[in-house]
């Protein structure tokens, strides 16, 4: 016999995913998926932000990462909860995974969760953790090209972080070609060219941060 | 390499069907994949081959149908492919959303 399905095989993890985002919503934080390859400069970035934010906005970062607390251990010095994930070898987190933390966090008291990926442009797309959106985070030295080599995780991030232009100077990476392949895939997206390292552009991140911050306080306070 | 959670997604969805259907064995399931999904088929066929070892599914095909990336413009009502992940509408310059091509979905089962 043969019987229609019609039936999503990440289904599953989209109703946890669905149930995270509504624990989210109801406690008013705003969730952040951060993305990228491994070396992109997410871990860099988060300490820079940290650095800058932490005594303006109430954060706590989740920490997915294959096998080490490498990462994890950087955000501790920060003073800021930090909880890792390892996925032993996974190359994403999954909604159930988030879900299986959230616990350990005391929403109530927090503004903002950042959860960083698994270092991958391909995986995680795929895979809703309960986020308010994803922000990508795409490094001068892997090269222009790679809006248009993995698109999906630049459609779905509302924020795409060019990171280390102050080595713009040195490579052959068109800034502008990049710029314009990411307005294609994803019209609206908002393009941040910095450098964690001098800094530069941090301040437009921090201002995004900030006003989704706020935003999502207010959207459910009406 | 997350074609072995899509694999273990399929065949969670095909034991639920074939029990509720008091099927013995599953012969073959029919899948969409969108054209902008990140899945490499050759990588979801081999986790599923080793994954169904055992199960109802042992030996089961897998029928794959690309769905191909289709979008609609909000703002001249034109509906057309998108070609190399452009989501701007040729036509009028509007933004094109996503009518088809996300799909990672179970399709049909052939079960005994």
């Amino acid at each position: 016999m043969e019987i229609q399905v019609m039936q999503d095989i990440l289904g599953k993890n989209d109703e946890v995913a669905a149930e995270n985002q509504a624990l989210f919503a109801a406690k008013k934080v705003f969730a952040l998926n951060l993305l990228g390859s491994p070396g992109a400069g997410k871990t860099t970035l988060l300490e820079k932000t940290m650095a800058a934010l932490k005594d303006e906005l109430r954060m706590a970062v989740i920490e997915g990462d294959l096998f080490t607390t490498k990462d994890a251990d950087r955000i501790a010095r920060y003073g800021v909860p930090v909880i890792q994930i390892n996925t032993s070898g996974g190359c994403h987190l999954d909604a159930p995974m988030v879900q299986s933390v959230l616990p350990r966090l005391d929403l109530d008291a927090l503004d903002l969760v950042v959860i960083e990926n698994v270092g991958n442009l391909v995986c995680p797309a795929e895979f809703n953790i309960g986020e308010d959106e994803k922000a990508v985070v795409l490094s001068i030295t892997e090269g222009d090209d790679k809006p248009l080599k993995y698109p999906l995780i630049f459609k779905e991030s509302a924020v795409v972080v060019l990171n280390k232009v102050d080595i713009l100077p040195y490579t052959n990476f068109n800034l502008e070609a990049a710029t314009e392949d990411i307005a294609t895939i994803h019209p609206g997206a908002m393009v941040l060219p910095v450098s964690s390292t001098t800094e530069e552009g941090l301040f437009a991140w921090y201002q995004w941060l900030r006003q989704a911050v706020q935003k999502k306080r207010e959207g459910y306070s009406e | 390499m997350h074609e072995m959670a899509i694999a273990e997604g399929i065949l969670d969805i095909a034991l639920d069907y074939a029990h509720k259907n008091e099927a013995e064995h599953i012969r073959k399931i029919g899948l969409l994949l969108g054209e902008m999904t990140g899945v490499e088929t050759e990588a979801l066929t081999f986790c599923f081959t080793s994954l169904v070892r055992g199960t109802m599914a042992e030996g089961a095909e897998l029928a794959l149908k690309r769905v191909p990336l289709i979008g609609h413009c909000a703002q001249c009502g034109r509906r057309q492919p998108i070609r190399h992940y452009n989501f701007i509408c040729p036509a009028c310059g509007g933004g094109l959303a996503i009518v088809s091509g996300r799909e990672l979905r179970v399709e049909y089962l052939e079960m005994e």
